[in-house]
């Protein structure tokens, strides 16, 4: 399912089997099985086939599968692809993306992958991370390539790096980051992720955070503990007044396009068919919230 | 026989007028004389209870094989009464002894030896944990072991079940003529409840402090006209084991979603209006709950009647808040509360005779809207256990489970679908401590079942949107998840009688199969 | 499956379980320890065995320290244990004999 709901993705070390084994309980949108950074250079193997047993064995629920891969210019990537796809994950996540070809090369490996395990071919997704000053250059480009790619995240500890500074309470070094990625992202029709808040004992900041990027217009964060979880969900539930207003769209858009009109007005507000989408997108929230009593 | 929630109760057992469980209120008015101790006059005004060492007081109480000694855990795992106890009857040749205790724990486990070489034959305890528990689940102690609730334990004791013979009360202060109590020393713990019914009805009563004080220690917990002998000892405990000095709040994600929709439970019932009542224990998930109580009443601009139990930091603040109107406190988990009891006005200390005992007239349990449990495992039938661990070993306490479950009008279980590989919620469970028909709600992390008795509460919770599961649908995740757990196996000989707390037999618990 | 050396996969976590394998010659030595033996020491037993057999090993010594592991953890630790000693790195055999 390309366009669901991902208000959070949560990171868990996919070699760790107490954390992998009900992660399901904590109601992410998505859990990102990492075998990149969290794991050991050691044990990429061990983690591989602890993601292939985990995703085949355990029930998550409904909750999106989303491996992260090792970068391909590692001995484990392709491997990495073979058991994420055998063990039918929804999403492939690759890491350090700079050039559409850095997703296109993959692409080639999961379709590869998909006929050999017998998995319809296209139905394994894409998201892409982008994390150097390059790839921000080339989000749009990136954001466009591929049938298969839901999203794109923005990924910072690399790109404070690469970019000669450092993470700020207020954000203003990730800001051009975080525009051009979510710009690009809408522009190419994709959906696009904020990185990872890793102070967990702050959570005034983290949801300062959220707030920031979900004004933005991002979709959702990347998260890396379950504590995080109840704040972006929180921040992302629309309030009674925006699900009041939607419903009220969505009511009059019905009634007014049977009668064929096109453009009205509620409230003495201008409406039109356009508006539908944002509409049905609050609706979707609320519910996913936990928050919506109406019958739409 | 197999008793009302399906244990068989070997007849062997079934004798002197003891019964199998048959109903958590099968005893409600009963009528019994209450036992009386003997008693040694004081009327010379001339005579000294203080004497100069441990041993010198117990050779003056007489104390002699076969005899029952008594000890409370107001001092927990910093504890150093019952060690220090069992080693001077050990070096003086008696043997022989049982213990009645209100909890033995880790602080105890050198006592194991004098267990094992005959010295302590009888254990009577609403708790065992550590190597004690693991002794008696190999069958080392000669006599089968009782386990009771701190409700069950007073009534044994005031109806005569168990005849303490000598009292041994560690006590942080006391004057000279035994006035004690649990605070104004160097090991505080607040209250002395646990040993305020001992006090009454063992014959001999000596109360064993680090730190002598003027007359009059007052008001006292433990009063000079129940004590024979006071002895002062260098330290009767740790107090850094004894008293917490900052509860830690829970983290855990897993635990912080319990303990919501465990508010959420109890928010949503009836029962939740001004002056309510509320207990719960000092666990993780149950002390998040006093915390996340405070918006709801503040929202519904209610106040809670009164709160019992092991008190703790987040029920005082909710007391300094103006949120409770009364504290009765059985037991203090920390220094906030050990500082607040007996100085705050609405702050009091009771006896667990009037916490929690079936067979006076009338417990504060009775009075309680809502109780908030942990539990090792629980039944498809609700039945709770928490005295013996899944490997069979004992290593639990019923503590006031199983009082406070049959008080109080909302029951809440809260309690992680597994733990580790051990699923909590099963087909059957290890051992019965409280019968389901105590229990009103389980809330795990994954939804909560509400037992089919209380449709009342159904409805009220499955109107508020909870995550309302039956029972069955919990254990059947659980055993998706790792497997159906096989049964234990135990040998015949029963090593303890779980009673329940009228007195009839709940459970047994048999030896464990040790690996050869 | 030819074991070519020992190996050891796994942790001592609490939900892991750790695998030490080698080569052996006289079918299948198999010692257990684990913290829910009582309750899952025969289905844990069972999962080690099926999953050497789907794996092609038949001579082997195997010991299991598990600590509350899942079946599909102990599979993936044992079948990871399998491969280390059999030095393979690449083209598992997902899907098939996984």
């Amino acid at each position: 399912m390309k366009n669901r709901l991902r208000r959070t993705m949560m990171f868990l070390n996919a070699q760790r089997a107490s954390l992998i084994k009900d992660a399901y309980v904590y109601k992410p949108d998505s859990i990102i099985f990492d075998l990149e950074d969290a794991v050991a250079e050691n044990q990429k193997d061990s983690a591989r086939i602890s993601l292939y047993n985990a995703l085949k064995t355990i029930d998550y629920r409904g909750i999106e599968r989303v491996v992260r891969i090792n970068g391909w210019d590692t001995p484990h990537a392709k491997e990495d692809v073979r058991a994420a796809v055998a063990a039918g994950a929804d999403t492939l996540r690759l890491p350090k993306t700079e050039t559409p070809e850095d997703i296109l090369v993959v692409e080639k490996e999961i379709e590869k992958a998909e006929k050999e395990f017998n998995v319809p071919v296209g139905k394994t997704l894409m998201m892409a991370a982008v994390e150097t000053p390059l790839g921000v250059i080339n989000a749009y480009n990136i954001a466009k390539c591929s049938e298969r790619l839901m999203g794109i995240a923005i990924g910072a500890g690399d790109y404070m790096r690469t970019m000669h500074t450092t993470r700020s309470a207020e954000g203003i070094e990730m800001l051009g980051a975080r525009a051009q990625l979510v710009i690009a992202a809408r522009a190419a029709g994709i959906m696009c992720f904020d990185t990872v808040y890793t102070d967990l004992d702050n959570m005034e900041g983290f949801t300062k955070e959220v707030k920031l990027i979900k004004q933005m217009g991002f979709d959702g964060k990347s998260i890396i503990s379950p504590k995080q979880i109840p704040i972006v969900h929180q921040v992302f539930a629309p309030t009674p007044e925006e699900i009041e207003k939607a419903e009220k769209y969505i009511r009059a858009l019905k009634a007014n396009s049977e009668d064929g009109i096109g453009v009205f007005t509620v409230d003495g507000q201008m409406v039109d068919v356009a508006m539908l989408e944002g509409a049905k997108r609050t609706i979707t929230l609320a519910k996913a919230s936990g928050i919506y009593e109406g019958d739409l | 026989m197999i008793n009302k929630v399906g244990r068989d109760i070997p007849d062997e057992y079934l004798v002197n007028g003891v019964e199998a469980f048959q109903g958590q209120y099968y005893r409600t008015g009963k009528e019994y004389k209450k036992a009386s101790p003997t008693v040694r006059t004081y009327i010379d005004p001339a005579q000294d209870k203080v004497v100069p060492t441990l041993k010198e007081a117990i050779q003056k109480c007489g104390l002699e094989d076969g005899m029952t000694i008594s000890f409370h855990h107001h001092f927990r795992d910093g504890d150093y009464i019952v060690n220090m106890v069992v080693e001077t009857i050990a070096s003086l040749g008696i043997k022989d002894i049982t213990i009645c205790a209100s909890s033995l724990g880790d602080a105890h486990n050198p006592i194991v030896k004098y267990i094992e070489n005959g010295v302590i034959t009888g254990i009577s305890t609403s708790g065992v944990r550590g190597r004690i528990g693991e002794t008696i689940s190999k069958g080392r102690l000669k006599k089968a072991a009782l386990i009771r609730s701190h409700g069950g334990r007073v009534r044994a004791i005031e109806s005569g079940d168990i005849h303490i013979d000598v009292a041994f009360i560690g006590a942080p202060s006391s004057d000279a003529c035994g006035n004690a109590r649990g605070k104004g020393g160097k090991a505080n713990c607040g209250v002395l409840s646990y040993s305020m019914v001992d006090a009454k009805y063992a014959d001999k009563v000596v109360v064993i402090t680090d730190c002598l004080v003027d007359y009059p220690n007052f008001p006292p917990s433990i009063e000079q006209v129940d004590v024979d002998y006071v002895v002062v000892v260098d330290e009767i405990g740790d107090p850094k084991k004894i008293a917490n000095a900052l509860l830690r709040f829970t983290e855990d994600p897993r635990e912080l979603i319990i303990a919501e929709t465990a508010t959420k439970v109890l928010v949503n019932t009836p029962y939740f209006k001004d002056g309510f009542s509320f207990q719960t224990g000092g666990g993780g998930p149950s002390l998040a709950v006093t915390r996340f109580l405070k918006p709801y009443m503040q929202e519904k601009n209610i106040k809670m009647g009164f709160a019992i139990g092991g008190i703790t930091k987040p029920m005082i603040d909710l007391l300094n808040d103006g949120l409770i109107r009364t504290i009765v406190d059985a037991q203090d988990f920390d220094t906030t509360s050990i500082e607040s009891v007996n100085s705050n006005p609405r702050h009091f200390e009771i006896s667990t005779s009037q916490y929690a005992n079936p067979f006076n007239k009338g417990a504060f349990v009775n009075k309680l809207d809502f109780v908030i449990l942990g539990a090792l495992e629980v039944d498809t039938n609700f039945n709770v256990n928490v005295v013996v661990g899944s490997d069979g070993i004992l290593r639990g306490a019923p503590g006031g489970h199983v009082d406070t479950a049959a008080g109080a009008k909302c029951s809440i279980i809260v309690a992680p679908l597994l733990r580790g590989r051990i699923p909590t919620i099963r087909e059957s469970v290890t051992s019965v401590t409280t019968p389901g028909e105590s229990i009103d709600v389980v809330v795990t992390e994954v939804g909560i079942a509400v037992n089919p008795r209380r449709p009342d509460l159904l409805e009220s919770l499955t109107k508020a949107k909870l995550p309302v599961r039956t029972i069955e649908d919990l254990k059947n995740e659980a055993y998706s998840l790792v497997g159906v757990p096989e049964k234990i196996e135990f040998e015949d000989k029963v090593v303890a009688l779980i009673e329940y707390r009228d007195g009839t037999i709940i459970d047994v618990v048999r030896k464990i199969k040790e690996e050869e | 499956m030819i074991l070519k050396k020992s190996a050891i996969a796994g942790t001592l976590e609490s939900s892991d379980a750790q695998i030490a394998i080698e080569p052996g010659s006289n079918g299948i030595e198999l010692t257990l320890s684990s913290n829910v033996m009582g309750q899952y020491g025969k289905q844990i037993k069972t999962v080690v065995l099926e999953t050497l057999k789907r794996l092609d090993v038949e001579n082997a010594k195997i010991s299991v320290v598990d600590k509350g592991a899942l079946d599909c953890t102990i599979k993936a630790r044992v079948e990871c244990a399998v491969f280390r000693a059999a030095e393979i790195v690449e083209n598992l055999p997902w899907g098939r004999k996984m």
